[in-house]
């Protein structure tokens, strides 16, 4: 029985996470009433729906980078060696909390916290621990940092450059997207306008001294995470995005000169065909914004890089070894999606930070996915699928509308500054999390098909009091052998910098090759521009 | 406790994880069902949470840890909110809260425990309860 036969109660209404609703069966006439297959195109060319890359997967897969940090750098240098044989492409550092804040290991508070979810950096010496042997050419490096970034993004430059790696050519990523910080994460130092700038610095100075290298990857992935539903998760990373681009080009850079560069960072949980469609309209929204609102020329301005994965928001504390099973769909979502590349939160990570077994159970598992499952084969394999093609344009007008409310409503500077943005997803969190706990939003394990089998034994990652005080006094170490009055000279000029309005990267690359701390730096900057105060809003 | 007078939550995230959507969700919950709820934002250190909750007068002191530091920031923040003479008040965590921590926890004073999965409900029920 075909379901038009059906009586009308019988078929159950379905509205997936965006509002859009969902019909039982898709045809040609639903592609053409949802805007037709004008926007489908080609891979390789304008506006990219189906891929940046003609060849996509077939030429070359897309790079696995886990995320991956803890303890010292001694200690994360292993584990990036341990993932690296396993056949990981490339690395994705997660740092701890002081450095992320800006604070050095002997900040008071940075006591219990160092080391603990995350490598701990102070100084230029712990970048050089980390990386050693690592091939900087083969393996490219993202940097998951924030509020700190202009700080890291420099270590990791002065490291390459010591390393005799020509920065010229150097590739690798830094997050760096502070607007998404206050929304959520959390991990933000100094006043919104500020961190703008800030972020603006490392822009323009990358596009000058490392063109290769990506200084921001805008992750719609944390506004998801914090209650965003899937069209409103990459409509505010464009509008963020755009935020940063505005900033570069007030200071007179042309929008071919950086907009290459900029890479994004998107989630992956839920519903399957409603993923796909969002990158794949994601892709075209942003090709046609950077062509039409930017005038950019270059196609690699107007190209949709990016990373996806993660999806710890879809990952449960119940039967957490269902966990695997949801990333392995959340990697099948990825490759159908055409992602540059790929991580994946590991079955254990709603308890601890990941062990090795589990961080390789994930690298299998996207590693499967190219060697037995084709998913490397063929370029956007459900392109032209009745479903998803109308879906794609679904998701693309929603999209639209939401950038256009948020345009609307001021900005999302303003938004994101007055808590306008964080009111808004923190309201559908709740209300997700009451549908949860009443069972109308389904989740295995959770709301249906519990068990009350055991969980299997977690291996919990061990923090040790001793290891931070360890990093403490390497750093009072590091402290007592560099050149005092040559980290003087260059926190004054830091500090200077940021009065006067000078691009600080040049001042703050001074500062880390003299082996000032992230504390350091990081309290100069604060002196000029002051601390962000978090806006409570509900 | 006085019959007619709203209960009093201060809710806070200790240290520096910026983990807040959980916080925010219950921060909510707790509203919803009735309850003067003071969210203290991001980043608090124990003294800023013991000064909050003398402040406000607060009748249940409840934290937010997903990153792992729960353990020292109890070990720090009990005996300030003795001193602040809020030993009679509730104290209740949840978040990122393995199991072989709950024993030390409670031992700290957090009688009420609600780890990662916890019912929205069943935080407001043991609220209602306990609340002095």
């Amino acid at each position: 029985m075909k379901p038009r036969d059906l009586p009308e109660k019988a078929v159950r209404p379905v509205v997936n996470e965006s509002g859009i609703e969902v019909k039982p069966l898709y045809t040609a006439a639903d592609v053409e009433a949802s805007g037709g297959a004008g926007m489908i195109g080609l891979p390789g060319e304008f506006p990219f729906a189906r891929g940046i890359h003609s060849m996509m997967y077939r030429k070359q897969p897309w790079t696995m980078r886990q995320y991956t940090g803890f303890g010292n750098a001694a200690d994360t240098n292993k584990r990036f060696h341990y993932l690296i044989a396993n056949g990981q492409t490339g690395l994705n550092v997660a740092f701890d909390l002081p450095t992320q804040c800006g604070m050095d290991s002997d900040d008071p508070q940075a006591e219990g916290e160092v080391g603990r979810v995350g490598m701990a950096v102070d100084t230029l010496r712990d970048v050089e621990i980390a990386f050693e042997g690592v091939d900087l050419e083969r393996i490219t490096v993202s940097l998951t940092i924030n509020g700190a970034a202009a700080i890291l993004i420099a270590m990791y430059l002065a490291m390459a450059e010591k390393r005799g790696y020509d920065l010229a050519k150097l590739r690798g990523t830094a997050q760096n997207d502070i607007l998404k910080e206050f929304v959520g994460r959390g991990t933000w130092v100094y006043p919104v306008e500020p961190s703008i700038r800030l972020v603006g610095d490392t822009i323009e100075y990358c596009a000058a001294q490392a063109p290769k290298y990506s200084p921001v990857s805008v992750c719609g992935y944390h506004i998801r995470e914090s209650g965003a539903d899937p069209a409103q998760e990459m409509a505010y990373a464009f509008c963020i995005a755009k935020a940063y681009a505005d900033d570069v080009i007030r200071r007179g850079l042309p929008v071919d000169e950086f907009a290459g560069r900029l890479s994004f960072n998107f989630n992956c949980f839920g519903n399957l065909f409603e993923q796909v469609a969002k990158f794949r309209a994601g892709r075209s929204l942003w090709a046609k914004i950077m062509k039409e609102q930017y005038h950019a020329v270059k196609p690699g301005s107007m190209w949709l890089r990016m990373i996806a994965g993660g999806g710890g928001g879809g990952l449960t504390f119940e039967q957490p070894e269902l966990n695997i099973v949801r990333g392995a769909y959340y990697a099948l979502i990825c490759a159908l999606s055409g992602t540059q590349t790929m991580a994946l939160c590991c079955y254990d990570e709603a308890y601890t930070i990941p062990s090795e077994y589990a961080q390789r159970i994930s690298l299998r598992t996207m590693q499967m996915l190219i060697e037995e499952m084709g998913l490397a084969d063929t370029v956007d394999p459900l392109g032209g699928s009745y479903y998803v093609e109308t879906l794609t344009n679904q998701m693309r007008a929603r999209m639209e509308a939401i950038m256009a409310e948020v345009d609307a409503q001021g900005g999302i500077v303003k938004m994101v500054a007055e808590g306008a943005i964080q009111a808004k997803v923190s309201a559908q969190a709740y209300k997700r999390q009451r549908d949860i706990d009443a069972g109308t939003f389904r989740k295995v394990g959770v709301n249906c098909y519990r068990t009350e089998d055991k969980t299997p034994e977690m291996e919990f990652h061990p923090y040790k009091d001793e290891d931070a005080r360890a990093q403490v006094q390497a750093l009072e170490m590091v402290r007592a052998e560099r050149d005092a009055a040559r980290v003087q000279a260059a926190l004054a000029r830091v500090q200077a910098d940021a009065r006067s309005g000078a691009n600080l990267m040049p001042a703050i690359m001074d500062a880390v090759k003299a082996y000032a701390s992230v504390g350091e730096i990081t309290n100069e900057l604060v002196g000029v521009f002051g601390r962000y105060r978090e806006p409570v809003r509900f | 406790m006085n019959p007619g007078k709203r209960i009093k939550i201060v809710l806070a995230k200790p240290g520096l994880d910026g983990h807040d959507q959980g916080a925010k969700v219950v921060a909510r919950a707790l509203m919803d069902a009735g309850f003067e709820v003071i969210y203290t934002g991001l980043r608090q250190t124990p003294e800023a949470i013991a000064r909050i909750a003398l402040d406000e007068d607060a009748d249940v002191i409840a934290l937010s840890s997903m990153a792992g530091s729960h353990l020292p920031v109890c070990r720090k923040l009990k005996p300030l909110l003795e001193q602040a003479g809020l030993a009679d008040k509730l104290w209740v965590i949840g978040g990122n809260l393995p199991a072989q921590d709950h024993d030390a926890l409670r031992a700290l004073g957090f009688s009420g425990i609600f780890p990662s999965s916890s019912k929205l409900d069943d935080i407001i029920n043991y609220i209602r309860t306990h609340a002095p």
